[in-house]
């Protein structure tokens, strides 16, 4: 049986990242055609990087995302601390509403905050209303609730003593969370911004109802190119994305390990060298 | 800082940007687009698009049970295995999601189409080629292929968390390894069925891009309508009318599966 | 013998429409050692949030020093709590979890090394600076706990249920260095548990607790020898309670027999409890007797034997040394002194019958703790996954 599901779960993998290949070989292909491969060139990706629309396009999607997920957060982790200090029916509600945007499908959404925009568009008499703002809000909103879910288990598992602790040592309330709570709930609070700059960056059928074309994501850009056949400078493009994202992750993953064991040794080190000095 | 209020600004922004929007959808559907009476054309109209409905629900729903089926062994797999190795099988499972599916998809158009990838190593071979898209098959696969790791997400978490003591203890109790999976594990892992199909179910049955690019018009689904009443047939009052009832429906469909297990408020972490 | 710190006036304590604490009226000596004792639930640890700060009475004065401080915040008071799990700070070692609150108060360099050095000294953990609390054993954390507060020379330390968390072996020996430490450091300690061994053995005075209202104040000999009501005999240790009539001064009839008592001050032919601990009742032969009964049950504690006597369908607890097999006929004897009055309360009639006698009455006596305990350990299980 569990052989069974290990082969099993190789070719789920597989499964998962044959697209990926084929993005990945496509970029390199001379044709036009992705499904025949003419011959290995490096051109796609040199006619990527003097490519005047798609990297600015990028850089939107980019400041979209960090914009929204640094407000999201900000917001979505004051609001988490709120909702922690609230009694049992008011959370209730509070997480009702946070599940809204979850369970909503996201054309509902989009469609919901399209409707808005149009709404509020019309009453003040405002022509062209979507735009780099609407899209901000949208994200925004979206955003919000990944982060909320993310930091609401940290507070949960935090012992409540331990604030009170800071109180009773002489803390502020102020100086209490920025000097014990806020260390208790950064993993929370920074997987929370990865997963909003994430979804941000990824999002497309939301951003699809509330962009205007002043201001045009990659995703977006991509749904109206591929109207037409696609061309292989935006497979180079995901390739390296991809390979990015990968580097990143793996990295993370060494410097979240190495990390931990070192902060132990370079306090310690720090405390021989006080003690010698005094 | 212990401070109910702290919720005050999330509450307002929720209010405005999620629930007056929805409220407005219902406006909309209700009213009329010439006149802006009210109205129940849009909600009669309904009848003429239940079949798509219809149509979408049941791919939809194919396409969760395949995600079940699949991601289950994976996650059943992945959270057996040494911790370092899961979090990199995890984050493996995790990484597609990070590109465009709107590309992902794409490539699978350039997998299946007639004088695709597959097609064209099947006619090498001297075969003839297969229809592999532009139909039901293709839409499904296009679902699955996109939202499995919403699935395998889940149910990772809440195998991971099953305390292997009670694995111990039914095995004490004499179950052999069938019966530990029937009547312990696989009754555990409910919460996580539940919300992983949640979490393919509602994007499956919403979707416009996956239909139109690896189906037919014989395929087009509810999304599609939606997203063609907004963009190109522009009657919003209809596409108000439709996501009304797709979101409703999504609501109740959500609100069975939870009288199934008490589902918590379960987190997914990249 | 010293003067008066803190004074709770008429305190009451409600969260939405449940009681907590019912007009507590209470005052803490200066370096006094003084227990709140009672079963879970009682308001014991309300009320010391209440001293500490952490929550306002909804009724009532707290006085310390004479002055009103309801609205003082915890960190402008001159107490330290020592917290239940201890909640020490994960991302801090122990030398800079002791030195917290002197950081705070932003003292120089030297003297927070000086003092951090010091109470770690005092705690006996000298050596363990560098490391991580959570490399630390539980007593261990426990006495870190008590060096960052000790560390702020509070004039008041407050700790709750500190050695809950601890085996029995360190809990004995964390009540002997706790006694040692507040006589060195000559502060005042008021302490929260529901162990009664550990109130008596520890405190210069207990104050008894239930339903959010005092039972009794004294100190651990009279609590133990004079309690007040049914509730206080029956918490602190064993008692037989019997329902009695107080003829006259030191004079009580209970069972059909007239006993000479000690107690005095009682209305004529008033009702009343008589408490009779267990220990202090002599097995004579049953023409001896005072009162003869058949043994039903025997149970062998190590220093004694529990045994339980049937005195006309009222069942009592002796302890004695001497072993009487199930079965036989014996008579008792009972002095004057072994004699407690009680006046009627509230509680009378609902302890200190031992017809439903069962060998585990030991480790049944504080069932809270186990599921605290339970939750706790999923709550640490649950924690540890959710890092993923």
């Amino acid at each position: 049986m569990k052989n069974f599901n290990k082969v099993f779960t190789v070719i789920v993998l597989l499964f998962l990242y044959i697209p990926m290949i084929v993005l990945a070989v496509g970029s390199f292909n001379s044709g036009m055609d992705i499904a025949v491969f003419k011959s290995f060139t490096f051109d796609n990706y040199k006619e990527l990087f003097r490519d005047s629309v798609l990297l600015p396009l990028l850089l939107n999607s980019v400041i979209v995302a960090l914009l929204s997920s640094i407000f999201a957060t900000i917001l979505g982790t004051c609001a988490a601390l709120g909702i922690h200090s609230m009694g049992p029916r008011l959370r209730r509600f509070t997480m009702g509403v946070t599940n809204i945007p979850l369970t909503n499908p996201e054309i509902v959404t989009g469609v919901s905050l399209a409707l808005l925009f149009a709404f509020v568009g019309t009453m003040m008499k405002i022509n062209n209303i979507l735009g780099f703002a609407t899209l901000l809000i949208a994200h925004i909103t979206f955003n919000l609730p990944y982060v909320i879910l993310s930091v609401m288990p940290k507070l949960k598992q935090m012992d409540p003593n331990l604030r009170e602790a800071a109180l009773d040592l002489g803390c502020t309330p102020w100086q209490a969370f920025y000097k014990v709570v806020i260390h208790e709930i950064t993993p929370g609070i920074v997987s929370g911004a990865l997963m909003a700059f994430t979804m941000s960056l990824d999002d497309f059928v939301i951003s699809y109802f509330v962009y205007g074309p002043r201001f045009v994501t990659l995703p977006v850009e991509i749904y109206n190119y591929t109207k037409k056949p696609l061309q292989p400078k935006i497979y180079a493009l995901f390739t390296l994305l991809f390979a990015a994202i990968l580097i990143v992750m793996v990295l993370m993953n060494l410097l979240q390990e190495r990390d931990a064991k070192r902060s132990r040794e370079n306090r310690r080190a720090f405390r021989r060298g006080k003690k010698v000095g005094a | 800082m212990k401070n109910k209020a702290l919720a005050a600004p999330y509450l307002v922004w929720m209010a405005l940007f999620t629930i007056v929007p929805l409220a407005i959808v219902a406006y909309y559907a209700f009213t009329d687009a010439a006149t802006g009476e009210f109205t129940f054309a849009n909600i009669a109209n309904l009848g003429n698009y239940m079949p798509i409905l219809i149509k979408s629900i049941w791919l939809a729903l194919i396409s969760s049970l395949i995600c079940i089926v699949i991601g289950y062994p994976v996650a059943y797999f992945i959270a057996n295995c040494k911790e370092t190795t899961q979090r990199f099988l995890y984050m493996l499972v995790m990484l597609p999601m990070c590109i465009s599916f709107l590309l992902r998809t794409l490539a699978w158009v350039a997998l299946t189409e007639d004088t695709g990838i597959i097609n064209n190593f099947i006619t090498a071979l001297g075969l003839q080629p297969l229809p592999l898209i532009r139909n039901n098959g293709a839409v499904v696969l296009g679902m699955v292929y996109n939202y499995l790791p919403y699935m395998i997400m889940p149910l990772y978490t809440v195998i991971m968390k099953i305390d292997r003591r009670l694995i111990e203890a039914a095995q004490d109790l004499g179950c052999n390894g069938v019966n530990v999976f029937k009547r312990v594990i696989l009754p555990l892992s409910v919460p996580g069925i539940i919300s992983g199909f949640t979490m393919v179910f509602v994007p499956a049955v919403s979707t416009f891009y996956i239909s139109q690019k690896l189906g037919s018009s014989g395929t087009t689904l509810i999304g599609d309508v939606i997203e063609s009443q907004f963009k190109t047939a522009y009657n919003p009052n209809l596409g108000a009318a439709l996501s009304l009832i797709l979101m409703v429906m999504i609501f109740i469909c959500i609100g069975v599966m939870n009288r199934f297990g008490d589902e918590e408020e379960e987190v997914v972490t990249l | 013998m010293s003067k008066e710190l803190i004074r709770l006036v008429n305190c009451q304590m409600a969260f939405d429409d449940e009681i907590v604490l019912d007009d507590i009226n209470l005052y803490f000596n200066d370096k006094e050692f003084l227990t709140l004792l009672g079963p879970s639930g009682c308001g014991k640890t309300t009320t010391l949030r209440i001293i500490g700060g952490f929550i306002k009475p909804t009724g009532g004065d707290v006085l310390f020093d004479g002055v009103r401080i309801n609205d003082v915040p915890p960190h402008k008071r001159k107490v330290n709590t020592v917290f239940q799990k201890y909640a020490l700070f994960p991302h801090l070692d122990v030398y800079e979890n002791v030195a917290f609150g002197l950081r705070l108060a932003k003292l120089p360099e030297e003297e927070i090394d000086e003092r951090v050095t010091e109470m770690l000294e005092i705690v006996s953990l000298k050596g363990f600076e560098n490391r991580k609390v959570s490399q630390l054993s539980g007593g261990q954390q426990q006495r870190v706990a008590i060096a960052r507060a000790l560390v702020n020379r509070p004039k008041v330390l407050l700790l709750d249920e500190p050695l809950g968390a601890l085996d029995l072996r360190l809990r004995k020996d964390m009540q002997n260095e706790l006694k040692r430490i507040q006589q060195a450091m000559g502060i005042t300690f008021i302490y929260v548990t529901h162990d009664q061994e550990e109130a008596l053995s520890m405190s210069d005075t207990v104050v008894v607790m239930d339903k959010g209202r005092i039972q009794q104040i004294g100190t651990p000999e009279d609590i133990y020898n004079e309690p007040k009501n049914a509730f206080v005999a029956d918490f602190i240790g064993e008692s037989n309670i019997l329902d009695g009539i107080m003829l006259e001064d030191r004079l009580v009839k209970f069972f059909g027999r007239k006993f000479k008592c000690v107690d005095f001050g009682f209305e004529k032919n008033e009702p009343v409890d008589v408490v009779i601990r267990p220990e202090d009742i002599d097995i004579v032969a049953p023409d001896d007797g005072h009162l003869c009964g058949t043994v039903t049950s025997v149970t062998f504690k190590g220093v004694h034997y529990d045994t339980i006597v049937d005195f006309k369908g009222f069942k009592w607890l002796i302890q004695t040394t001497d072993f009487y097999e199930v079965g036989s006929y014996i008579g008792i004897r009972l002095e004057p002194e072994d004699i407690h009055i009680m006046h009627k309360s509230e509680y009378s009639g609902m302890f200190g019958d031992y017809s439903s006698y069962s060998a585990e009455y030991d480790e049944m006596d504080d069932p809270d703790l186990y599921p605290e305990d339970a939750e706790e350990s999923e709550e640490a299980s649950e924690g540890g996954k959710d890092e993923e």
